[in-house]
């Protein structure tokens, strides 16, 4: 008796692992999009069963997930130009393009229509929206007309904080309007002096990027620009119900710190950012990670402090505005 | 006789399948947890049942508020 074989000598054929898909939905990006729904939905007033939190959050990072695939699906004549991009499954040919779209498509809907029956219709809606903005109006439209792309990309990377907070709550309020100009007003300065450092190739893709389009010194200004402009809203938040003193003090700190981080990029030459390695670019790239996240966090530490009696007393005195 | 495995291919083809399976079930559990906590929030909703009953309508004067 012997065995059969199946023979597959040939060459190596492409077909997708389960990990192709994963990949497909961007899961980084995902990490990001569910720890500030998160933060959003627990500071919120009122309270989700947790199932229903849970739900919401898987849905919400679904949600993002599938404008991840449409992205790539309709970027893969980009992805396959540029280096970093290459190896991303359709560009390397482990996923058909016809595929991820209806991966996408297919998970859009399935998220929209799962987080309105696990919450409620708005947060389903503001979902169906990001979607649509990520895959429509930036990836389809804007990115590759306009150098202003990454302040419209950022819209859409600023919505799950609110919709997590509209999980629960079932209407938009200041705290969620300032939680998602946080976001939406910190990404420029981040990518930007990211875009600084890295010597990318748009230009291969002809994605318009500001230090391409306008230049450098141009870039500097705007990040110096897009910090002034995000700090009044990252200290608003301080004076709502979802602030407060630490969240103030800490915000206080950390907004002088991107502040004179930004002014030392503006007051830079590029001759002595290629001198030093791009130091100041690199620390203020960094630093504009934790500032997002340690916003969130002081969002959260607010939060718990809040259930103690005498600290609600006290930082009751500091919100001015909103009082959800 | 035996059909022996050989090609990566398979492999990736199972993965995906596990994967799957993986995810289907996390649905299902998801669904069925889900299921559990809208009804226990709605545990105070009553219905008609059938027949009409003055004790759930406010226009009734033997409306009982709960």
């Amino acid at each position: 008796m012997s065995d059969i074989r199946a023979d597959f000598s040939g060459p190596s054929v492409a077909e997708a692992g389960f990990g192709d898909y994963i990949a497909l939905l961007k899961p980084r990006v995902m990490s990001l999009v569910v720890f500030t729904a998160l933060v959003g939905l627990l500071v919120a007033p009122g309270s989700l069963h947790p199932i229903e939190a849970l739900a919401a959050i898987i849905f919400i990072a679904l949600g993002g997930g599938a404008s991840g695939a449409l992205n790539m699906w309709w970027d893969a004549d980009i992805d396959r130009v540029m280096k970093r991009t290459a190896n991303r499954p359709i560009p390397a040919g482990r996923v058909a393009p016809d595929e991820a779209m209806a991966l996408g498509v297919a998970l859009s809907g399935f998220a929209v229509i799962m987080l309105w029956l696990a919450t409620n219709a708005l947060a389903g809606a503001l979902l169906a929206f990001t979607i649509f903005f990520y895959a429509v109006i930036y990836t389809m439209w804007l990115k590759r007309a306009t150098p202003q792309n990454i302040v419209i990309g950022g819209a859409a990377g600023a919505f799950p904080p609110m919709i997590g907070w509209v999980a629960v709550t079932g209407s938009v309020s200041i705290e969620a309007a300032l939680m998602f100009m946080l976001i939406f007003m910190w990404t420029p300065p981040h990518f930007w002096a990211l875009a600084l450092f890295m010597k990318s190739d748009y230009h291969k893709a002809r994605v318009p990027m500001l230090t391409v389009t306008h230049g450098r010194k141009a870039t500097r200004a705007h990040i110096l620009v897009y910090t002034v402009a995000l700090v009044p809203f990252a200290l608003l938040a301080g004076v709502t119900s979802i602030g407060g003193p630490v969240y103030l003090a800490l915000a206080v700190g950390l907004n002088l710190l991107f502040l004179m981080g930004a002014v030392s990029i503006w007051r830079r030459s590029e001759a002595a950012a290629q001198e030093d390695g791009y130091r100041a670019e690199k620390r203020f790239f960094r630093f504009s990670l934790i500032y997002l996240f340690a916003h969130f966090m002081a969002f959260l530490l607010e939060a718990a402090l809040a259930r103690l009696p005498a600290y609600a007393e006290f930082a009751a005195s500091f919100s001015l505005l909103g009082g959800a | 006789m035996a059909i022996a495995r050989e090609h990566e291919l398979h492999k990736r083809r199972s993965g995906r399948n596990i994967g799957l399976a993986v995810v289907l079930v996390g649905f299902i559990a998801l669904v069925f947890g889900l299921t559990i906590a809208k009804v226990q929030s709605g545990a105070t909703l009553q219905a008609y049942d059938h027949s009409y009953r003055p004790a759930l309508d406010p226009d009734h004067p033997r409306f009982q508020q709960r």
